[in-house]
């Protein structure tokens, strides 16, 4: 008995040992937190895009989707055990918070895991986050709006869902740009959510009680809605920038079309879903020189560039791009300084 | 009181016989439904069946029970809690924060949030108010807190609560010692002492307390309190297992928490809640809802659904077999 439990344990540190192991039997899940707008349902249609053909060549053996019931960290981190008891190789993970789920995050760092966050990405030291660089393309938006409009004047904000990571650093990039052009003054912010209705909603609330705006800075998914909530307030149309969503571009298509409207249009990527699936092959593969933070760009759009995308976003979905193996080392190798 | 045995002896003793066995399967049905779910888990994954295993699976269990006897307390005296997911995710905020940085300050914010809970028992007696619609309101007044106390994620829990919650004793896994403990502390407290009586018969026949000479508004503010105490306990315990806190992190345990105790054997009215029942249907739910959800293998675009199908045929069986005492 004793000798049959030595040899595996030695076997299994020999099969787990190999750098540069073929990773044709390794099995990698994802553990998403919520799969209810138009960005997630992109994000897990690029993922199952990729996997389903790495699957099929041998790349790996195996990448299961799960979703979570709700959007709570407590059912996530209950995912997160429930997959290091499956047996999994390596998790990639869009995480419902950045710090409250680094407790599940060590357990499978240290059943010896690979974990690989993107989006919505965990603060502990062990996992590997692919981050989009949000507090740029918040400043961004004000950058862009002080050329539409040099002479500055009235923003409205729409902001994300409250206390998470990606809300946080959007606002930031968006206040420091407005700090960079003192002539833009925020004179409301309200909540959208990400959310076309929610959005809506709540500009339609604040509106009769705000000055002329000339701008509207958000986070993506609230744009249309503000367009919306402004046309039926009867007010003159602001430039709201975009969020990469089918709806919000194709509003723009029409405003241009009609009068030469001009605006601008960023999100993060949902396909990056399937540029973590790669990251976390690559370690998988024996690769011990990649960066645990990964900087890879947003996904924008601008008044020449985003007719020619708007055809390929299905309706009621977001611009995507799928990544590819490629594409990964490539990344990888422009993080290592 | 004395109507029961005369009501009893009346029967024949053939009805009496299908009572009492409607009432032991109905005291067994959350026992039974949770080695259902454990024999399930066992047949999809036997690598979970390990120490390793239940302390994995059932660590995040003990907030959950802890919640769940938090809201069975309110539902002994008749009332609803629709506070205490967002009222945990406040306590986890305070318990990443102040209880780290100034233990002090720490313990007077949650002793003082007990006292707030008290006090909304004695509010909801006095002024006669619905109960739902006094802690919905609350319900956002906690959660605004936890974003003022922290805009964004972070903050981290205290060692000692850290050290706690990953303890590890010898042979039997941690987090099935803390439900063990929680249920017989509950169960002696409030199935075996005279005022844990009072405390349900608020619920049971509040007049008939009266006329005896009992205060409810005491009961009421005790009920609350207890509630308040165990939200807090809930809390800390999430806290030192997710290492650190988030505004949004309780927000599930409210509709879990209810139907926790209504799984556990527990009715909406009349006083009736079982703390033992109440802490095996928490076990139960957090063990039906995640690992089998995860260990079944269903397809994404179904998993969602499936947990809701998981709860309901839970709870249906449940409700079949307390309709057959009637």
């Amino acid at each position: 008995m004793k000798k049959i439990l030595v040899l595996s344990a030695l076997a299994a540190m020999l099969a787990s040992g190999n750098a540069l192991a073929d990773t044709s039997d390794k099995k990698i899940a994802f553990s998403n937190n919520y799969a209810g707008n138009s960005w997630r349902q992109a994000m897990l249609n690029s993922y199952a895009i990729v996997t389903k053909k790495a699957v099929a060549d041998g790349v790996v053996a195996a990448a299961d989707i799960f979703t979570t019931a709700d959007k709570e960290v407590p059912t996530q981190a209950a995912q997160v055990q429930n997959l290091i008891l499956q047996g999994y190789d390596a998790i990639v993970i869009n995480a419902a918070s950045p710090d409250a789920l680094n407790g599940a995050i060590k357990q499978a760092c240290d059943a010896g895991i690979v974990v690989v966050s993107f989006d919505g990405i965990v603060t502990e030291p062990c996992a590997y986050r692919v981050v989009v660089d949000f507090k740029d393309m918040g400043r961004q938006e004000v950058e862009q709006m002080a050329k539409f409009h040099p002479e500055g004047g009235n923003l409205l904000e729409i902001r994300g869902l409250a206390g998470t990571s990606i809300d946080d650093a959007i606002h930031a990039g968006i206040l420091e740009g407005v700090a960079a052009h003192p002539k833009f003054k925020i004179v409301g912010s309200v909540t959208g959510d990400w959310d076309q209705t929610t959005a809506q909603k709540a500009v339609a609330t604040i509106l009769p009680s705000l000055p002329e705006i000339v701008g509207v800075v958000d986070q993506g998914g609230d744009g249309y809605g503000a367009a919306q909530a402004f046309a039926a307030a009867g007010k003159p149309r602001p430039t709201i920038i975009m969020g990469n969503r089918q709806d919000e571009l194709q509003w723009w298509k029409e405003q241009k079309d009609k009068d030469g409207y001009h605006t601008w249009s960023a999100s993060i990527a949902p396909g990056v879903s399937s540029l973590a699936f790669w990251v976390a092959q690559q370690v998988l593969d024996g690769r011990t020189d990649v960066p645990h933070d990964l900087l890879v760009p947003y996904l924008a759009f601008t008044q020449d560039t985003f007719e020619a995308a708007l055809p390929k976003i299905p309706k009621g979905g977001v611009a995507s791009h799928e990544y590819t193996q490629e594409d990964a080392i490539a990344a990888i190798k422009a993080n290592i300084k | 009181m004395t109507a029961a045995p005369i009501e009893t002896g009346l029967k024949g003793s053939s009805e009496r016989d299908r009572l009492a066995r409607a009432r032991l399967l109905r005291g067994l049905l959350p026992a039974l439904s949770l080695v259902l779910v454990l024999l399930a888990i066992a047949w999809l994954n036997p690598r979970a069946i390990s120490y390793f295993g239940f302390s994995l699976m059932l660590n995040l269990a003990i907030p959950i029970a802890l919640a769940t006897i938090a809201q069975m307390f309110v539902i002994a005296g008749n009332e609803l809690d629709l506070s205490i997911g967002t009222f945990v995710g406040f306590v986890g905020c305070v318990t990443a924060t102040w209880l780290k940085d100034a233990p002090l300050v720490g313990v007077l914010i949650l002793l003082g949030s007990i006292g707030v809970y008290a006090l909304l028992g004695a509010l909801i007696y006095l002024r006669n108010l619905p109960s739902i619609v006094v802690t919905l309101g609350m319900s956002f007044v906690w959660q605004g807190l936890a974003i003022l106390i922290l805009p964004k994620p972070g903050g981290k829990a205290p060692d000692w609560l850290l050290s706690l919650m990953a303890f590890k004793p010898p042979l039997i896994p941690f987090p099935i010692i803390a439900a063990l403990l929680i249920a017989a502390v509950v169960h002696f407290g409030l199935m075996r002492t005279s005022y844990g009586v009072i405390l349900r018969g608020s619920g049971g026949n509040a007049a008939a307390l009266e006329r005896a000479g009992w205060s409810l508004l005491k009961t009421k503010v005790v009920l609350f309190a207890l509630a308040g105490l165990f939200g807090v306990l809930s809390g800390m315990a999430l806290i030192g297992i997710t290492t650190s806190a988030d505004a949004n992190i309780g927000n599930g345990y409210t509709l879990l928490a209810i139907a926790g105790v209504i799984l556990g054997g527990g009715e909406f009215v009349g006083g009736r809640v079982s703390p033992i029942g109440a802490v095996i249907g928490a076990l139960t739910l957090a063990l039906a809802a995640s690992p089998l959800l995860t260990f079944m293998h269903i397809p994404p675009d179904w998993q969602v659904a499936a947990n809701g199908a998981i709860l309901i045929i839970v709870l249906a069986a449940r409700m079949l077999i307390s309709r057959r005492e009637r």
